[in-house]
């Protein structure tokens, strides 16, 4: 009976909202950078501050190719969700496999990185201010490289399970923007480690 | 019959007990996580105000026995960090979750099964830092309950200080609470932009539904903060880093600085809910569209703003540089501007307005004079050299309960009677309402009016006792009996919720001839909440249909 609860004023109009999936990531991105940026705040603060060695510049080699490794995964991410949207399968797994081998050989490069500081240099995140900034904004990029590698695992496995398919394209995209997100993190934590803090 | 539910196959009313709690844990409605917050909120509330109430017993003559040092540091910590995470900002998210859908005219939150697993990790964050009491003992006996303060500074919280896990509890309690915090304002971001109903563009957002977005935003850029201290006194504590400390190197002042960079916008994060349950409430019991909607809007996002850049007036205390207090000082004034729009405009929506003195509308207007009372109070904090003279008294304290209490709280009470007939489909008790209304606002103005005074008078937050003869006696002791006051307009409360949910009359969809889009569903509204998507053409869509000889519409 209530006039109250129907016959809302009805119109044709044309009535768009973005994408749920994408203002959701660009919140979490939004939340991620705060974080970082809290940690990059921290890591140049206390820049020179340590009270014992080793300091940086004893100590650090600047990861050139791990770098390339992990930038050019951004690429093959980005051209992947292309190829699936356009229909070619194969192309896209090549593509995304490449992806995650280069995620994880980044991944390997910072293993190999602590390895070293940790058992030639003797650093490790109590000796010092340094280890201790340094191993946490470091460790936290991997720790978003890691979530990366397994979102990125996910798709793969369900491609092989054949429960992938076009419809899936804006998901992938979306996932593909926290890829491009940590790899522009990586930009950051490059440049404040590896060039001004050193 | 409202044509808007639809008929579904009946289920049997009496399912087994089980079978209903089942449901109520897996669920992923956005109205049973709204009253689950809500309901966890109540517990906490309780919990913080026992925690008060000893703290006022303590303290009601000098040299008082009635705890021991190490519990009063005990309970200040735990009501202040009760209070803010796990009463405020859960109450907060309740509302937020129950209302923003049903008035963007949405069947749900963009991410449903996202939102429970918030809920659920706050939960678990209230947990943690309740399980302290028992689990908080640690390796040499010492401590239960983290008794740092709500702001744990450096080096408070290092081993040294903090032997045992009380301050570990704490920490995770705040890191869990906090990874659901940001997962719920993602979420309302991701509702307010993506699930709003056709026609509901930003200019016809209920104001509630903006003010939510702005909160939900200033969540996801102080939380964060918050959360990346917390992992650093993490890695303090369990891994042997230095962040915070000073003998290493490290910095209690950052602490500081990374804790208020959190602890300010949590203000507004908890004021601009209330600011929004008085930009609903009002205009409705004054029979008027609410004065100056495109101002109140610009108003909020420039406090959302401005918000993030007044942080260390918290700090004037600990010796910063002349250019840094300057421009804390400055930008801290600078806010009062926004929100004093604010109350001009609540004001002026109701002048010359049929106003209708229900209990929510008094809780409203005595927010409004309360919450005028904090701000001015603020302005004088703000004032870097008095800051000097009256920081870590009573004054602050006074001061924030202000904005906390009576502000905040009295907007959450006026929300709590205005949208009980929606959620339980029953009326309140208006007796009791008022009842409640008046032992809590005499009992609030008892406490906090009077706490201002020792304060000026020098008395320090946080001290377990005093010396006799000082000038604080009388005031210890007023302020002290307003508590009862308070506990007893809590009790009402509670009782008016159980009985007008058990025995109230029923409700009716809209008892309040109101005009956002909640009003037009069922009390309680249905799982779907709208059976037909709603459309609206202006701010006040149910005013539309009610008056088609006069739609709002032709004038916005």
């Amino acid at each position: 009976m209530s006039a109250l609860s129907i016959g809302l004023p009805e119109s044709n109009f044309e009535w768009r909202l973005p994408s749920r999936g994408r203002v959701g990531m660009y919140c979490l991105i939004a939340a991620e950078v705060a974080i970082f940026t809290i940690f990059v705040v921290a890591y140049l603060f206390y820049l020179g501050k340590s009270t014992t060695g080793p300091q940086p510049k004893d100590v650090l080699h600047v990861p050139v190719f791990y770098t390339i490794y992990l930038l050019s995964s951004s690429l093959t991410v980005h051209v992947a969700v292309r190829k699936l949207i356009a229909g070619r399968m194969a192309a896209f797994a090549l593509l995304w496999l490449l992806t995650i081998l280069l995620g994880g050989v980044f991944l390997f490069g910072t293993a190999c990185e602590w390895m070293h500081l940790i058992y030639d240099e003797g650093l490790t995140i109590s000796t010092n201010l340094f280890g201790t900034t340094y191993y946490s904004l470091v460790g936290l990029h991997a720790f978003h490289v890691t979530m990366g590698l397994l979102a990125l695992t996910t798709v793969a496995v369900f491609y092989y399970a054949a429960r992938l398919g076009r419809e899936h394209a804006e998901r992938l995209e979306i996932l593909s923007m926290y890829w491009h997100f940590v790899d522009a993190v990586w930009v950051v934590v490059f440049t404040v480690v590896y060039v001004i803090g050193r | 019959m409202s044509t808007n539910t639809i008929a579904l196959p009946e289920l049997p009313t009496t399912r087994p007990l089980t079978l209903r709690l089942h449901e109520w844990v897996t669920t992923v409605d956005h109205k049973r996580l709204g009253i689950l917050y809500i309901l966890y909120a109540l517990i906490f509330l309780a919990l913080g105000g026992i925690e008060a109430t000893i703290m006022r017993l303590q303290l009601i003559r000098p040299h008082n026995g009635f705890v021991s040092p190490e519990v009063f540091n005990r309970m200040f910590t735990m009501h202040g960090t009760t209070m803010i995470f796990f009463v405020a900002m859960p109450m907060v998210f309740g509302f937020a979750n129950y209302l923003v859908p049903l008035m963007i005219g949405a069947r749900d939150m963009a991410f449903p099964r996202l939102n429970a697993f918030s809920f659920w990790m706050s939960a678990l964050g209230g947990l943690f830092l309740y399980f302290s009491f028992f689990g908080g003992n640690g390796l040499y006996g010492a401590g239960s309950a983290p008794d740092v303060g709500w702001f744990a500074y450096a080096p408070l919280t290092a081993k040294t200080f903090s032997v045992g896990h009380s301050t570990d509890f704490w920490t995770l309690s705040l890191l869990s609470s906090g990874i659901g915090s940001i997962g719920t304002a993602i979420n309302i971001i991701a509702t307010i932009l993506c699930m709003r109903c056709p026609g509901m563009t930003f200019g016809k957002m209920p104001l509630l539904v903006w003010l939510n977005l702005v909160m939900a935003g200033l969540v996801i850029l102080a939380v964060s903060p918050l959360s990346a201290a917390q992992i650093m006194l993490v890695v303090d504590r369990y891994l042997g880093g230095h962040f915070f400390d000073t003998q290493a190197g490290g910095s209690a002042v950052i602490w500081m600085h990374f804790f208020w960079i959190f602890g300010h916008p949590e203000v507004y994060v908890l004021v601009l809910p209330a600011f929004a349950f008085a930009s609903e409430i009002i205009p409705v019991f004054s029979r008027k569209a609410i004065f100056g909607y495109p101002v109140m809007v610009l108003a909020t996002v420039a406090i959302g703003f401005i918000g993030m850049s007044v942080w260390a007036h918290h700090m004037f205390t600990i010796g910063m540089s002349a250019g840094a207090n300057t421009f804390f000082v400055l930008s801290t004034m600078a806010i009062a501007v926004p929100t004093g729009i604010k109350i001009f405009n609540w004001l002026a929506t109701m002048w010359g307005g049929k106003i209708r003195y229900a209990t929510p509308m008094l809780f409203c207007v005595a927010f409004l004079f309360q919450f005028l009372v904090a701000g001015l109070t603020g302005v004088t904090l703000a004032v870097a050299p008095l800051d000097w003279q009256l920081g870590n008294s009573y004054y602050v304290v006074a001061h924030f309960h202000y904005v906390i209490v009576g502000g905040i709280l009295f907007c959450i009470f006026a929300a709590f009677y205005y949208w009980f007939p929606k959620v339980s489909g029953k009326m309140y008790e208006e007796a009791m309402g008022k009842l409640h209304f008046w032992l809590f606002f005499i009992g609030f103005h008892l406490t906090f009016d009077f706490m201002h005074i020792p304060g000026m008078l020098g008395m320090p937050r946080r001290i377990y006792t005093y010396e006799p003869g000082r000038g604080w006696d009388i005031w210890n002791l007023i302020v002290t009996i307003g508590v009862v006051f308070q506990a007893a307009g809590i009790l009402v409360f509670a009782a008016n919720l159980v009985w007008s949910y058990l025995r109230g009359r029923t409700a009716g969809n809209d008892p309040w001839d109101a005009w956002t889009l909640e009003w037009s569903t069922g009390s309680p509204p249905p799982e779907y909440n709208y059976a037909v998507i709603p459309t609206v053409r202006s701010r006040r869509p149910l005013w539309d249909l009610k008056h088609p000889e006069d739609p709002d519409w032709r004038y916005e």
